[in-house]
């Protein structure tokens, strides 16, 4: 503990003031004098009042928009109870639209995991250019979404350069739609995301790697391992924590997919690629139903918590509680 | 660090390597190629080099005067959104990591539960809040909501930094007689250099590539961010494939100018945030 509170000059004549009117012995001897109240009003107030504001109150006020039928424009007056939420429930739209999060939730691990893993044990060995290689990995990630989308929206037209290259190797009897099929276009969004998140994973592997103690890789050797036998049984293991603490913030992500879905086919072709949060934008902003849109806000917040608590129960807490020596990197 | 213990790389692992390497930056590279090349040849060989190149599709964007005011958009909501939250990220941070005060793990709390609402969830309400205080197409209708929500992750970061910092320091200056908001401006803000460094490079960049709160906040188009005039420019010229390329590629020069610079930062922000 590094509170200081109680030190200093004017803060130790407010306490004693404050103790001495009180009595001792009273319970609320402990109190905040005044003068540190002031100081942490102060300090807290602007950051307290920005985060009500500006993310409070909406979050508050969707919940509450969620009960209404309102367009937006004037009072809010037809109180519609859960109505929204039954419709949004019954609506097949929204239903596939949550059926593609959790496609895109489980592809995503499936296909980044392992990609991720292997991409980041190689660059844990001593290979020529091994720096450069952890930055050029890491670019997509940093470049924004809608560029991003742009870019790959260019490069999945039809006739445009994947075509042309798939061509070029003799794969030409593979060319479709890309974005333009509802068989298809899910499949290739999720080829553009696992482009596009793909460093992160491969980042924060790199980083719990960097945890792994040097002595366990030269024990493992003198005992004769394989590098393979080494990784498998060793860096894996010892991986385990950053790999949970990755599922859950690509689980978060995919449940909150907007930007490159937007620009690649804005939900389309045929709703094939709707994802919870452009469905919630195209009725809510594109046709005004505010009252319906935040219900869909509101589901979504829900489906996102409920898995949250659900992984953060049963693979987050209950391993790392047993097996506090495994936390590597923390 | 390095790893003696498995050294080197066989032919495999390069190959591999240079996949890796050729998959990733292929999409950036096609992109800053085909800015140089004429829709002619785009459409006739979709994947080959300039030939000759062309400069007219750069030049084009580099003097409409739109691209130049979209980045100066972007730039200012970036700064103000990173100079707002970062500033009052750390005040708050200061006495929740220093001060023993009764509900102080309560008001922590509060915060870090701003963590569990991305802003999809509060867009709607967003929306017309700015709307109603007539901020919207103003840097600080889509800066101040940004700042909001970069909040709690910058307050959860900075707290256990600002808690490091040792005690006599503190006690040294108030003997001396310096007030704590004194202190705070002086002394403990010049420290908590590193730390505010790496909450404001994460805001600035989830700031800079923002799409959704400038997509509903900003309609006029002399308040548009980059992503929003990327996305604009893509669909209004959506004929002219080089000159999307040409435009979308120099939309990437500051993320990855800024990256190069800041990527230990950006890395080990991440990193934090995940360890917590």
């Amino acid at each position: 503990m590094t509170a200081v509170t109680d030190h200093g000059p004017a803060a130790d004549r407010a306490r004693a003031r404050s103790a001495a009117a009180r009595g001792p012995g009273s319970r609320r001897r402990l109190r905040t004098p005044w003068r540190t109240r002031l100081e942490i009003l102060f300090f807290v107030t602007p950051a307290l009042v920005l985060f009500a504001v500006f993310l409070v109150v909406p979050v508050v006020q969707a919940g509450r928009y969620s009960l209404y039928d309102w367009n937006g424009l004037g009072p809010m007056d037809d109180f519609v109870g859960l109505a929204n939420y039954a419709s949004a429930l019954g609506n097949e739209v929204f239903r596939g639209a949550v059926g593609h999060n959790l496609t895109i939730v489980v592809l995503s691990i499936l296909i980044q995991l392992p990609l991720g893993l292997g991409i980041a044990l190689l660059l844990n060995r001593e290979i020529r250019g091994r720096t450069a290689l952890r930055v050029i990995i890491f670019v997509p990630y940093v470049l924004a979404e809608v560029v991003a989308s742009v870019v790959w929206f260019m490069l999945l037209q039809p006739n445009g350069a994947i075509d042309a290259l798939l061509e070029s190797i003799g794969l030409g009897g593979v060319v479709q739609l890309w974005l333009g099929d509802p068989d298809v276009a899910l499949y290739t969004v999720m080829v553009v995301l696992t482009w596009k998140y793909l460093g992160l994973a491969v980042i924060l592997m790199l980083a719990g790697l960097q945890g792994v103690p040097e002595e366990l890789y030269e024990a493992a050797q003198i005992d004769g391992a394989s590098w393979w036998q080494v990784q498998r049984r060793i860096a894996v293991p010892l991986l385990s924590p950053t790999i949970r603490t990755w599922v859950f913030l690509s689980m978060i992500g995919s449940l909150q997919q907007f930007d490159m879905v937007w620009i690649l086919t804005a939900g389309g072709p045929a709703n094939s690629t709707t994802t919870m949060a452009t469905y919630l934008i195209s009725q809510g902003t594109d046709r005004s139903l505010y009252g319906y849109a935040s219900a869909v806000a509101v589901l979504l917040f829900g489906i996102s918590f409920v898995l949250a608590a659900l992984y953060q129960t049963f693979v987050l807490r209950p391993r790392s509680e047993r097996r506090p020596e495994t936390e590597v990197g923390r | 660090m390095t790893r003696r213990t498995f050294s080197g790389g066989n032919p495999a692992v390069y190959a591999i390597a240079l996949v890796v390497v050729a998959v990733t930056l292929g999409p950036v590279i096609y992109a800053v190629l085909g800015g140089f090349r004429s829709n002619a040849q785009l459409a006739s060989d979709p994947v080959g080099m300039p030939d000759p190149w062309v400069w007219s599709n750069y030049a084009g964007v580099l003097t409409s005067g739109s691209f130049w005011r979209y980045a100066l958009n972007s730039t200012v909501i970036a700064i103000v959104t990173t100079a707002v939250g970062s500033l009052f990220g750390v005040m708050a941070a200061y006495p929740l990591a220093r001060y023993r005060f009764r509900g102080r793990e309560a008001l922590f709390g509060i915060f870090t539960l701003g963590l569990l609402f991305p802003i999809t969830v509060a867009i709607i309400p967003l929306f017309l809040m700015v709307r109603d205080l007539q901020l919207d197409n103003s840097f600080w209708g889509v800066a101040l909501p940004q700042a909001a929500f970069a909040l709690p992750l910058t307050i959860v970061i900075l707290r256990p930094f600002l808690a490091a910092l040792p005690t006599e320091i503190e006690e040294a200056a108030l003997i001396d007689g310096a007030t704590r908001v004194g202190f705070f401006w002086r002394i403990l803000l010049p420290l908590s250099g590193p730390g505010l460094v790496t909450v404001g490079v994460l805001a600035f960049v989830a700031s800079w590539n923002a799409y959704l709160l400038p997509l509903l906040i900003l309609n006029d188009p002399v308040a548009k961010t980059l992503p929003l005039g990327v996305a604009d420019f893509s669909t209004e010229h959506a004929a002219d494939t080089a000159g999307v390329l040409a435009f979308t590629s120099l939309a990437m020069i500051p993320a990855l100018v800024f990256f190069l610079v800041m990527e230990r930062r950006i890395v080990n922000g991440l990193q934090g945030a995940v360890k917590g």
